[in-house]
């Protein structure tokens, strides 16, 4: 019987050997995207189990996503040299929380570490979850889809239309952020596989947390609000609290993967907080069953890669708002990957006995 | 144990419960008798925390429940078995009765181990299916999941709401049996039944309930042998009618 680490240890091979293959063809070029696929696989890896275990949808992950980028490219773009007078400013100096550079023009600049920012992101993003989470998840079906999708139009907005943010240019000559010796999340060639193992890795060690946390008892807790919200209520859950704590939880993946994201690109722009982002999101999940991680792993890299190599061309929105059409109307429980291995195993199976 | 005081509830503006009183004390079976929409379930469920109370008070153990969440009820030592069993389909039989222990500390994981098995010495058959999904049982064996799951808490106070509902005569005496068996072990039990003559044969005490008020209190037996409890819930002139096949048998049922 396959363990339930199984398919984490066929996803780690794929990745190992997606690697190799890209180094033996010389196609080393693919693995940007790749990497940029992890980050967004690792929003909907969130989606997934807020969607599929807790049975809340969200049309704001995008807002999350853009909330997580934006902090970090603000924070550390954000000159601190003519305020080096000042209290916090000076402080931050004194305690080595901010580094100082030249830029491209050689003139002093100074900013926020990127270790402090990225987690002044995580916190924002967290914050604002915790904010609307507590009036939004009150709601059930599609007035809760509203509500998110509410949310994610005034992120998108507010991004548009603050000139500190760059309005519609965005925020861009992100540093890189050092996340351990040798590791540097910054775009280039140089660091294209170490850049793709790390941010693979970070994919692999959400899995992780969420199968784990599926197999406790907060995952039983979180089954059962799914079932019956009632009767778990009756046994003792408190499920509000627990709808909460996982939205929160999504939303602070989402900030994570475009905090990272932003490093790599070394920008980031509006579109990535725009409602097409968070339909694409949804979509993904959908595609690859709601409560099935690695059916929506799969699908996540998929379409992902395809995307940003720019196959659908411009019917880049479309593909996924047809997918999304297309799932809810013929396979509603997303492409019933696990049936599809069963039957091949079983089928496997029949050949080997005669 | 707990005691009910003119407990008011309904839903929106229908109001359902009329004015409600009533109690058990510790170690007694208690049935709550009566006809469908008499609101017996609504009763069960604002106790539980499901229902809001509109007015007057749930006293258990001291504690006014009509101000306590539905979550932490369970965790006063206060559990339902809710109407229709509720069981969670997709989970395995063991998870189901694991979250029943939800409420108790995750220190105490070697007590939760041995109420488990507990439950598993009363269904035993549970035992033998503990990695099935719950939805694969029969009728019978998910109303023992539900009943083992609501053990799971160790409630000080048990209540079930309808166990017999759609199952076989012959498991419902199983399952009274067993209710039976709980009683006699020292159980508080608030039983809610439609099958009045069952609940009855086994309860100490009966309440018959009937548009939002109860109607009659007494001995189980004392109303087991009530002419009126008779005619109204234990079909005792249907019965005779059979038996003696009278000409005006049939107007007669018409009439009642």
């Amino acid at each position: 019987m396959p363990g339930r680490y199984t398919p984490l240890l066929i996803l780690s091979a794929l990745v190992v050997g997606l690697q190799l293959a890209t180094a033996a063809t010389g196609t080393s070029y693919y693995l940007t995207q790749l990497t940029m696929t992890a980050y967004y696989t690792l929003v909907v890896v969130g989606l997934c189990i807020l969607m599929g275990y807790a049975g809340q949808i969200s049309l704001g992950h995008a807002g999350f996503f853009a909330i997580g980028g934006y902090t970090t490219a603000f924070l550390t773009t954000f000159n601190l040299a003519p305020h080096a007078q000042q209290p916090v400013a000076a402080l931050l100096l004194r305690t080595g929380l901010a580094v100082s550079s030249r830029d491209l023009y050689g003139a002093a600049l100074t900013t926020l570490h990127p270790g402090l920012a990225f987690l002044c992101a995580l916190a924002l993003a967290a914050g604002v979850a915790v904010l609307i989470g507590i009036p939004v998840l009150r709601l059930k079906g599609h007035y809760l889809a509203m509500a998110t999708l509410g949310f994610g139009l005034i992120v998108y907005r507010v991004v548009l239309g603050t000139p500190a943010l760059g309005a519609a240019d965005g925020l861009s000559d992100v540093p890189a952020f050092v996340l351990a010796p040798g590791v540097k999340i910054t775009g280039g060639a140089a660091g294209r596989i170490a850049n793709y193992y790390a941010a693979w890795g970070l994919v692999i060690l959400g899995a992780l947390l969420v199968l784990n946390l599926m197999q406790s008892r907060a995952g039983r807790a979180l089954a059962a609000i799914h079932g019956n919200e009632s009767a778990a209520q009756a046994l003792g859950i408190n499920t509000a609290a627990f709808k909460l704590r996982l939205f929160v939880f999504s939303a602070i993946l989402a900030a994570a993967a475009g905090a990272l994201l932003t490093h790599y690109t070394g920008g980031i722009g509006p579109s990535e907080a725009g409602i097409m982002k968070s339909v694409r999101y949804v979509a993904i999940v959908a595609v690859g069953g709601m409560a099935n991680l690695w059916g929506t792993i799969g699908a996540s890299a998929l379409l992902n890669f395809l995307s940003l190599r720019g196959y659908f061309g411009i019917y880049d929105d479309a593909v996924f708002g047809g997918c999304l059409v297309g799932m809810m109307l013929f396979a509603p429980q997303g492409l019933r990957a696990r049936a599809t291995f069963d039957r091949l195993r079983a089928w496997v199976r029949g050949r080997r006995r005669t | 144990m707990l005691r009910i005081r003119n407990l008011q509830a309904g839903y929106g503006k229908l109001r359902v419960l009329r004015g409600v009183s009533l109690h058990v004390r510790a170690g007694e079976l208690v049935t709550i008798i009566g006809a469908n929409g008499a609101g017996k379930t609504t009763l069960l469920h604002t106790v539980a925390g499901l229902v809001p109370a509109q007015g007057g008070e749930i006293e258990f153990d001291g504690t006014d429940l009509t101000r306590v969440a539905a979550y932490s009820i369970v965790g006063h030592g206060c559990a339902l078995v809710p109407e229709g069993r509720q069981v969670f389909a997709v989970m395995s039989v063991e998870e189901n009765l694991l979250l029943g222990a939800y409420t108790r500390p995750t220190r105490d994981r070697a007590g939760v181990r041995e109420t488990l098995e507990s439950v598993y010495r009363l269904f035993p058959v549970l035992r033998e299916r503990r990695r099935q999904y719950a939805g694969t049982l029969s009728g019978g064996e998910q109303q023992m999941v539900a009943i083992g799951r609501a053990r799971m808490a160790q409630p000080r106070l048990l209540m079930l709401d309808e166990p017999s509902m759609g199952l076989a005569p012959l498991v419902v005496k199983d399952i009274f049996k067993t209710l039976a068996g709980l009683h006699a072990a020292g159980v508080t039990i608030l039983l809610v039944e439609q099958n009045a003559r069952a609940a009855l044969a086994i309860a100490d005490r009966g309440y018959v309930m009937e548009t939002g008020a109860i109607l009659m209190e007494g001995a189980a037996r004392d109303l087991l042998n009530n002419n009126d409890v008779q005619r109204a819930y234990l079909g005792k002139d249907y019965q005779s009618i059979g038996e003696r096949t009278l000409p005006g048998a049939e107007t007669q049922r018409q009439t009642r």
